[in-house]
């Protein structure tokens, strides 16, 4: 008897997003990364394409990461301090980009300058040849000013820059059109305002095809089966055929998996939970490996073991996939 | 919900007259409008002209063809002039319409196999319009298995439980109603529900009234297509709100807009 073929079959597909500019681009980028594509659930690659093979980039703070756990901070030692340092560190790990955080320009956080912010920029493009993210400090009267400075001083890059909100996209959405630069686009776990904002930077003339979405991302233990669920609602729109909904997805696995007291409490303060160096490391791993199972084309991750068990697991998901990496 | 615009039918004056004095102007404005308004696909309908009706369908044809490539929906109760024009009218054209007598059902379903082509069949036979649910049930049961042993799929065949004016007929929208809701569950995947939905309105006080409320009505009994006016804003915005509604569409505030943007 003959199987029933139960494949559905899906009618769109996921946008693909290139970040990074080589010199033929008018770039200075060794090479550039591909996300998304997929057009199938993920991978379901019976169903279809499952499209490229998720990106990580490495998360490096212009300042302020003294602020970190103390995990993390060993991981990385002195550099963390000084951002042309890190980035040199953190393209030691075999990442596809980096992503800068410019966490030092937050009033409470530094209250760095916009033309800091921007040398800093400058810096790190010069000190690496990977893409690059570069993230707001999410204070929209900052961003506002520092980002246009940073798009420019990064302009002919092709970068990725984050964030545009549903209260505060014009500035970025403009300065991202006039450089030419990728966006990210942040809507706090609703997937009506991931359309939605969607929406609003297309009716001021950004491309939907130039658009990262980030629903946001929590860590294992901390929602993570609800972020699943709004990703999953997203997807299969998308995949349905609703071009806002078609944006490759980023997720700040570092970031969250970090803020999780499973992940950063010293051993005497939670005994029982085994080895600090090994628990955090472990936390950020599995929400990795956890947005891989939600669809995520992009992961924002922190430390060195975690970046590499996470690759180790896209080696074995990724064996047919097309690779997201593309040399000059 | 596929819509299919009507206006492109010689039924209304402008039309009659443009076809009769081949003036492709009028013809090619509202092919375009209607598209843009968000029609799926044409209806052509060159109406009770007294020129050779083969000779202006495919006039009104190519004339639409120089504008839009959205499939067109050919509109004529006459199997000559299908016969003849279907397999000149571009990329999957729907037949409109067949009538549910085996004879001629078998020849329209043919046609439409031969041609790639889609097929609107009328739950109507020599008895007339049915006048209950039934028999309208009865008689699209009879089409689908008709197409189904033709070779024609489910999703080219759009069955017409037929809508009455509700001022002569004031049972019949409800009847209809009660037929769509038994018309799906047919077949799985079923065929489409079709109503030519102006119908419902003719010779009314506020028809569009009429016509939104009794769309939403149907929407929500299974139908998925009608043959109505896509420049009838309020009636394509009801459309797409039933449709959000029916979790057929991720809610956001633009949600009108963001359905156009699908195309």
């Amino acid at each position: 008897m003959k199987a029933e073929d139960t494949a559905q079959k899906w009618t769109a597909a996921i946008n693909e997003v290139t970040i990074g500019a080589t010199s033929a681009q008018g770039g200075t980028r060794a090479r550039t990364v591909t996300i998304g594509g997929a057009r199938s659930i993920p991978w379901l690659a019976y169903e279809g394409d499952v499209g490229r093979r998720p990106a990580i980039a490495v998360e490096i703070w212009d300042s302020g990461a003294e602020s970190w756990p103390e995990q993390l901070r060993n991981a990385y030692g002195e550099v963390i301090g000084d951002p042309v340092a890190w980035a040199r560190r953190a393209t030691e790990l075999g990442p596809d980009l980096l992503c800068l955080k410019l966490m030092g320009t937050h009033p409470d956080m530094g209250d760095r300058s916009a033309d800091q912010a921007a040398d800093t920029v400058k810096a790190v493009l010069s000190a690496m040849d990977l893409p690059l993210i570069v993230w707001g400090c999410g204070v929209y009267e900052k961003d506002n000013v520092v980002l246009p400075k940073c798009c420019e001083a990064a302009k002919g890059e092709n970068c990725l820059f984050g964030a545009i909100e549903e209260k505060n996209y014009r500035t970025l959405v403009a300065s991202c059109l006039a450089d030419g630069h990728k966006l990210i686009a942040d809507s706090p776990l609703d997937i009506n305002i991931a359309k939605q904002l969607n929406i609003l930077a297309h009716d001021v003339g950004f491309p939907l095809e130039d658009i990262v979405i980030f629903p946001q991302t929590s860590a294992v233990g901390y929602g993570s089966e609800y972020v699943y669920s709004i990703l999953e609602r997203g997807r299969l729109a998308g995949l349905g055929g609703d071009p806002l909904l078609q944006q490759p997805v980023v997720a700040t696995v570092g970031l969250e998996a970090w803020r999780a007291k499973e992940a950063q409490a010293p051993a005497e303060a939670l005994p029982g939970f085994g080895p600090a160096e090994e628990r955090g490391p472990l936390w950020e791993t599995i929400t990795g490996t956890n947005s891989l199972q939600a669809g995520v084309d992009l992961l924002i991750m922190r430390h060195p073991k975690a970046i590499s068990n996470v690759r180790e697991a896209l080696d074995r998901l990724c064996a047919t996939a097309a690779p997201s990496v593309s040399s000059a | 919900m596929f819509v299919i615009g009507e206006r492109l039918n010689g039924m209304f004056k402008n039309v009659r007259k443009a076809i009769e004095e081949s003036d492709k102007t009028v013809i090619q404005e509202l092919a375009r409008s209607q598209v843009e308004a968000g029609a799926y696909s044409l209806d052509l309908n060159v109406g009770p002209a007294k020129v050779d009706p083969v000779k202006a369908m495919l006039w009104l044809i190519d004339t639409v063809r120089e504008v839009t490539d959205v499939p067109l929906t050919i509109d004529s109760p006459k199997w000559d002039v299908q016969k003849e024009v279907i397999p000149q009218s571009g990329d999957q054209p729907i037949i409109n319409s067949s009538k549910a007598d085996p004879e001629e059902l078998d020849k329209y379903v043919g046609l439409a196999v031969e041609n790639n082509a889609s097929l609107v069949a009328l739950t109507l036979d020599q008895q007339g319009v049915p006048a209950d649910v039934e028999r309208r049930v009865e008689l699209g049961a009879q089409i689908g298995a008709m197409a189904m042993e033709g070779g024609l799929p489910m999703d080219r065949l759009f069955i017409d439980p037929i809508i009455l004016p509700v001022n002569v007929a004031p049972k019949e929208p409800e009847n209809v109603l009660g037929a769509l809701q038994q018309l799906k569950l047919l077949s799985d995947p079923p065929p489409h529900l079709i109503l030519g939905l102006s119908n419902v309105s003719q010779n009314c006080a506020q028809r569009p009234l009429i016509n939104r409320t009794y769309l939403v009505m149907a929407m929500t009994a299974g139908l998925d297509a009608a043959i109505a006016d896509p420049l009838d804003t309020d009636l394509m915005n009801a459309a797409i709100t039933t449709e959000l509604l029916q979790e057929k569409a991720i809610y956001c505030d633009s949600f009108l807009d963001a359905h156009r943007m699908r195309g």
